[in-house]
């Protein structure tokens, strides 16, 4: 077992420094373009993929639950890493907005609302996913809201990489949850929480539904927190 | 003598800092009157969080616990050690055999006898493999702070310090230089994971927090004593002094990515792109971080 897996580990090693001058050939060759230059040399793009290559064999192992399979990209984000220094074609965009849109599920029994108590704590919790986690199973993780939103007034150590969350149903022109005039802000919310590619497609914020980092009641805690009018986010 | 009057210095210091901090939080738990979607800490009048971590921070500057691994490296440094019992004082960081000052804002850089750009870990390796016989691979696979990995981090202090409020001066005239800075860029805007975050998720524009902490904008200059400009830094939370590799490290952790082996390629890219990216920042590493 043991020798297989170094067998593996050399295979991967020889692939990687092939990847590697491969990479370091064509950049001779294609005159070497970064990929912060508009990417009008395909040649040079090519390289650097090949270089990329050989940058994550050569560099990362899996630890625990954080496999090296991680390091695969799905289309969108293998887009929104190639624009992060332009912008998304507008088209691209669209085209990633609606594939997510189509993989939003929403609650079973139509009921957006859990416990804002629950809610406020997963909030807080910033573990989970991690090589030091044990389980990646939805109920091992927290949202982690806090690390880069505001949201009740009391909790000052709110991180301000996303928008400030305090007062969210009244910004909404919520003030009964309940109410079917609240349905569309709901629906925008509970989308943004499961899969926030829906309306950004190169969003920072995880995917918690589509990515199961959270299951479909602590979706409804934290819909709850936002929402509910008892919430300290709302008070 | 001199370094336990240090260390007194920096017990009182801390003392007086985390009283002083817990004064700011408490006036800042005051009720929030402001319509949403309100920005307590901006209050006027008000000290802010951040404000009480910088002054924390400023006060703790006067005596980092830090000075207390540079001392020990320069010590290590003009050890006899190793299977062949010899010093690093032959070492060649980049400025020649032997020469520390000015070593680190230099770092990573193209290295002719190894053939590989190195950041200042893998060429510290490099030296206790060469000069004094120890198996680098051997050191590069034991954990953060255990047998000569720990030797390493006092050593980077050491190093660093030798270097102090200097200007960061990466060289990028080697292609392999340049290579390396294209691939560091390249893997900071990397998306991936389970969280499809980036390096740049966090540090790719200026301003941004984590809960409390403010994130150096490493895409450009981030200012003098960030970034690569503070590593190796000593930790008040953990109380370790952690080099780059272990801040990189645990970045990796946070973003959720898969285990970067120690002065592995990726690493060195980032560091070279981070680098460069903050040239003309004054250094001051080894620096004093939360």
């Amino acid at each position: 077992m043991r020798r297989r897996q170094g067998g593996a580990r050399l295979m991967r090693r020889a692939c990687a420094r092939a990847a590697l001058m491969a990479g370091v050939l064509l950049l001779v060759v294609a005159g070497c373009a970064g990929p912060g230059n508009g990417g009008a040399n395909p040649q040079a793009d090519a390289a650097f993929d090949a270089a990329i290559i050989w940058l994550k064999a050569a560099s990362f192992r899996d630890q625990g639950i954080a496999t090296v399979a991680r390091l695969q990209q799905d289309q969108a984000d293998a887009a929104c890493s190639k624009a992060a220094a332009g912008k998304l074609p507008d088209e691209e965009a669209r085209r990633i907005q609606q594939e997510s849109r189509k993989s939003i599920q929403l609650p079973a029994d139509g009921r957006f609302l859990g416990d804002w108590k629950a809610g406020e704590a997963l909030a807080q919790n910033g573990r989970g996913m991690t090589w030091a986690d044990k389980s990646s199973q939805a109920e091992a993780n927290g949202g982690g809201c806090y690390n880069c939103h505001q949201l009740s007034a009391s909790e000052i150590a709110f991180g301000t990489i996303g928008p400030s969350l305090y007062q969210y149903a009244s910004v909404h022109g919520v003030a009964d949850p309940n109410a079917a005039s609240a349905r569309t802000a709901l629906e925008t919310a509970w989308a943004k929480l499961y899969d926030s590619r829906a309306s950004n497609a190169c969003s920072g914020m995880p995917r918690f539904g589509h990515a199961g980092l959270l299951n479909e009641r602590q979706l409804k805690d934290l819909m709850a927190l936002l929402f509910d009018p008892a919430s300290p986010v709302n008070r | 003598m001199d370094r336990v009057r240090g260390l007194r210095r920096v017990m009182r210091a801390m003392r007086f800092a985390l009283a002083v901090d817990a004064a700011s939080l408490l006036a800042l738990a005051c009720p929030v009157q402001a319509q949403p979607p309100a920005q307590p800490l901006a209050q006027p009048g008000v000290k802010s969080a951040v404000d009480g971590i910088a002054e924390y921070r400023e006060m703790l500057a006067d005596g980092n616990p830090a000075e207390l691994f540079t001392a020990k490296g320069e010590a290590l440094w003009k050890t006899a050690r190793g299977p062949k019992a010899a010093t690093l004082e032959r070492c060649d960081l980049g400025k020649g055999p032997g020469i520390v000052k000015g070593a680190f804002v230099e770092l990573p850089r193209y290295f002719a006898d190894t053939g590989r750009v190195q950041d200042l870990e893998s060429r510290l390796l490099t030296c206790m493999q060469e000069l004094q016989g120890f198996d680098a691979a051997q050191i590069a696979a034991l954990p953060f702070g255990k047998g000569e990995q720990s030797t390493v981090e006092s050593l980077v202090s050491y190093v660093a310090s030798e270097s102090a409020g200097l200007p960061m001066n990466l060289p990028q005239s080697d292609a392999s230089e340049r290579l390396m800075y294209e691939l560091g860029q390249r893997a900071f805007f990397y998306r991936a994971g389970p969280m499809s975050f980036a390096c740049a998720t966090c540090h790719g524009a200026a301003g941004r927090r984590v809960r409390l902490q403010v994130l150096p904008d490493l895409t450009r200059n981030p200012g003098d004593g960030l970034g690569m400009a503070a590593w190796p830094a000593y930790r008040l939370s953990t109380g370790e002094l952690w080099g780059m590799q272990r801040r990189l490290n645990d970045c990796f952790r946070q973003q959720r990515f898969p285990y970067p082996g120690y002065t592995s390629p990726v690493t060195i890219a980032l560091e070279v792109y981070m680098g460069v990216n903050a040239k003309g920042a004054a250094s001051a590493a080894p620096a004093l971080r939360r």
